[in-house]
């Protein structure tokens, strides 16, 4: 036990004797992990998000078109100026802002004849509103045309039940009803019918307007029916979601596995050195020799989650809402497979420098997969069910189950038992194909 | 008492090692002379337990050692020609950490941690990082990571290379202390003056295989020459000079070029010197000085395999 016990201390001396190796390997995910946690919903879930920047160029200025530009900008997730439209163009080109909403001329005319007829005043199209946008923004495009179209919709609709063009667009539309050929005789009556109650509605606000009586129904037109009601489903009512706690698990992973890699290649460099040689001449079995390396990493593992933790716990009140047994499970079985990847490592690598590499780019595929710098429910279905047979990928969803979603035991189980078969697996592969001989 | 019989070892196609066998009295102090690539280290690493062998045995007082946790590899102490410390540590501390490897702890440790610092001259710098040493200091560090466990075979593979000519003697010093303790030494070198210094006996090895095992006064008597004529060629005469172009003279037993010395083996240095510069001469190659050597382990190196140790391959 004396050896055993003194390789393990001897690894630890050394990894806490490299103090600023130590600071840095703690320091840097920190940072990280607050920054990801910030943009992924902060303490509240509710994190300040940067507004879509968009400009407006009103070739119309109808009331509709104005009323319009008026509702994108009461939106809270625009910041909507008045542009030309060169200098618009120019400046989605360049990335200054997300889109450009182009109102053409006589917008409001057409656009208030369609909401009744779906055509123009002279029965061709429904006008279109041009939108200029940066290909690289996809997401906030979809969001800004899905707040254009209820801004459209309650813009033309108040102004038609409410406004003076609304009034003329009516007759007009009546008119055109009257006259038309096409319409069957039950169609016809129903769209007079609809016509003149809309007239009948719009005459009485201005008579209401010009005797200042206040506001009526639809005096701010046409709005959507519903509102929503919105409530984050976390560990208990008065819990809010947490963003740091999936950060800090998700850094914390792509450190101890980066940490699990440096004890891979130092064994590979000291394969090449004469301590090597002065181990394999003591009388120490492969087993102590492995397993204390084993024992080291975890630990150091172990530190490195407990630093984070305490810093996300201290600074942005992150907690292990779920069983903390299960979190200590999930800390321990992902250390010991992180220990297990670093011994695959140097058993299965050559060189020093191929070996750094190769095994970069496999953590690096791991954290990615695993859903340590973003979650995983953002990657299309097919990856998320490839993402199974990677093990970070149960250490984070552990480790999310067991801090702010709040899950109990149970759902500790399956990753523990995955991880540590991960554990299982590298070891195996590790001692199999370790080489024991001095090179 | 060691025995070694019969050692093979291939990498390969490359051998290694063919039928290394020597043996180890105690207190004894045997040299593995031989150029680098020879297979020194190879059969120190078999000796060791570093390596199996393909064929052969190792026997250490009179057992084999049959597995990694063997106790008969507590009679072994290895300095390896790489170093084996750690420079982020203090030298007590790695000597703790070694001393531990073979279950010495607490103060069962601190007797023979204090003396092996203090054999080696490094007690006033046992709280010293390893890392703030020269490379003298470290190499003796290296030895007392050796003797912690009280060996009785000590295994040296080149433990005075890269050091400086002060700190080599000081390592000397500490070996025939230890020799004076009775310890076995197997020392391994491409330093003749070295293994003639300290070894009692010497194993010559060449491509592997044993070519001379015996003491240094017997090893002379195998040489053919009894005296070595040192001539210093002059520069523009020593580049493109074929010293065996003199074997066709039958006074010179042996000729060997090294840098601009050329040294030529002869049986009677009155009788045969004056014909080995008249041939200098008449061949159009001058010189400028000439010295005549009585023959060590280089030429006895020289004599069996017919080539320079230092230049060997």
């Amino acid at each position: 036990m004396i050896p055993f016990l003194a390789l393990v201390r001897k690894d630890l001396k050394l990894f806490f004797n490299d103090r600023r190796a130590v600071v840095v390997g703690v320091l840097v995910p920190i940072l990280l992990a607050s920054f990801f946690g910030y943009l992924f919903g902060g303490q509240g879930g509710n994190a300040e998000t940067s507004k879509v920047n968009v400009l407006v160029i009103d070739q119309d200025g109808s009331d509709i078109s104005r009323g319009l530009i008026t509702q994108l900008a009461s939106d809270k997730n625009l910041d909507v100026k008045p542009s030309a439209l060169d200098a618009a163009r120019e400046a989605v080109r360049k990335g200054k802002v997300t889109a450009a909403i182009v109102i053409p001329k006589d917008f409001g005319r057409d656009a208030g004849h369609a909401l009744f007829t779906g055509t123009n005043e002279t029965g061709g199209h429904k006008p279109e509103l041009g939108v200029l946008y940066d290909p690289s923004h996809n997401v906030e495009l979809g969001m800004v045309k899905g707040i254009l179209s209820g801004a459209v919709m309650q813009a033309v609709s108040k102004e038609m039940f409410n406004g003076k063009s609304g009034r003329e667009t009516v007759n007009e539309a009546l008119a055109q009803v009257e006259n038309s050929t096409q319409l069957p005789p039950e169609d016809r009556k129903a769209l007079r019918d609809l016509l003149g109650g809309v007239r009948e509605l719009n005459e009485r606000r201005n008579e209401e307007t010009e005797g200042a009586s206040g506001q009526g129904a639809l005096s701010g037109g046409l709005t959507m029916p519903y509102e929503t009601r919105d409530e984050a489903i976390t560990s208990g009512h008065d819990v809010k979601y947490n963003g740091y706690a999936h950060s800090f698990g998700g850094m914390a992973i792509q450190f101890i596995l980066f940490m699990g890699l440096d004890v891979g290649i130092a064994l590979l460099i000291l394969r090449q050195s004469g301590l090597w040689q002065r181990l394999r001449a003591a009388p120490l079995s492969r087993t102590t020799l492995l397993g204390s390396r084993t024992v080291s990493a975890s630990l150091m593992a172990g530190f490195i989650l407990l630093v984070l933790f305490s810093f996300a716990r201290v600074v942005f009140g992150v907690r292990i809402l779920g069983s903390f047994a299960g979190f200590v499970g999930i800390c321990a079985a992902f250390s010991l497979m992180t220990a297990a990847f670093g011994l695959m490592v140097a058993a299965l690598g050559k060189t020093v420098e191929a070996t750094r590499g190769y095994s970069i780019m496999a953590t690096l595929i791991m954290v990615m997969l695993g859903g340590a710098w973003v979650p995983t429910f953002v990657f299309p279905k097919w990856m998320q069910r490839l993402t199974v047979v990677i093990p970070t990928r149960w250490a984070m969803d552990g480790l999310d189950a067991m801090t702010w979603r709040g899950l109990g035991i149970s759902s500790a189980v399956g990753p523990i038992a995955v991880l540590l078969l991960f554990t299982l697996l590298f070891g195996v592969v590790a001692v199999m194909r370790f080489r024991w001989g001095t090179d | 008492m060691l025995v070694v019989n019969g050692l093979t070892k291939s990498y390969g196609k490359l051998l290694a090692v063919a039928g290394v066998s020597f043996r180890a009295d105690d207190g004894e102090t045997i040299g593995l002379l031989g150029p680098n690539g020879a297979g020194k280290t190879t059969t120190v690493s078999i000796i060791a337990g570093l390596l199996g062998p393909d064929s052969g045995e190792v026997l250490i007082e009179g057992r084999q050692v049959k597995s990694d946790t063997d106790p008969v590899k507590r009679k072994i102490g290895l300095v390896p020609q790489d170093m084996a410390l750690y420079d982020q540590l203090t030298a007590r501390d790695n000597l703790t950490f070694f001393a531990a490897l073979y279950s010495l702890a607490g103060a069962k440790a601190k007797q023979p941690i204090d003396d092996a610092l203090n054999l080696v001259g490094l007690s006033d710098r046992a709280g010293d990082k390893v890392g703030t040493f020269s490379g003298g200091m470290k190499r003796r560090l290296n030895l007392a990571g050796a003797l912690l466990h009280d060996p009785q075979i000590l295994l040296l593979d080149e433990p005075t290379v890269g050091v400086d000519p002060q700190s080599r003697n000081a390592i000397f010093d500490n070996l025939e202390t230890l020799k004076k303790r009775g310890k076995t030494l197997i020392y391994t070198t491409h330093y003749m003056e070295e293994a003639e210094r300290l070894c009692d006996r010497i194993v010559i090895i060449d491509h592997g295989r044993v070519v001379a095992n015996d003491t240094l006064q017997a090893l002379h008597k195998l040489l053919p020459v009894t005296n070595v004529i040192a001539i210093e060629l002059d520069l523009e005469h020593a580049d493109g000079f074929k010293p065996e172009q003199m074997l066709a003279l039958p006074e010179v037993k042996s000729a060997a070029l090294e840098q601009s010395t050329l040294r030529v083996g002869v049986h009677n240095l009155s009788h045969d010197a004056p014909g080995v510069l008249r041939w200098l001469s008449d061949n159009g190659h001058s010189y400028h000085h000439v010295s005549s050597v009585q023959p060590n382990l280089e030429t006895v190196f020289l004599s069996l395999t017919g080539r320079s140790l230092r230049d060997s391959k």
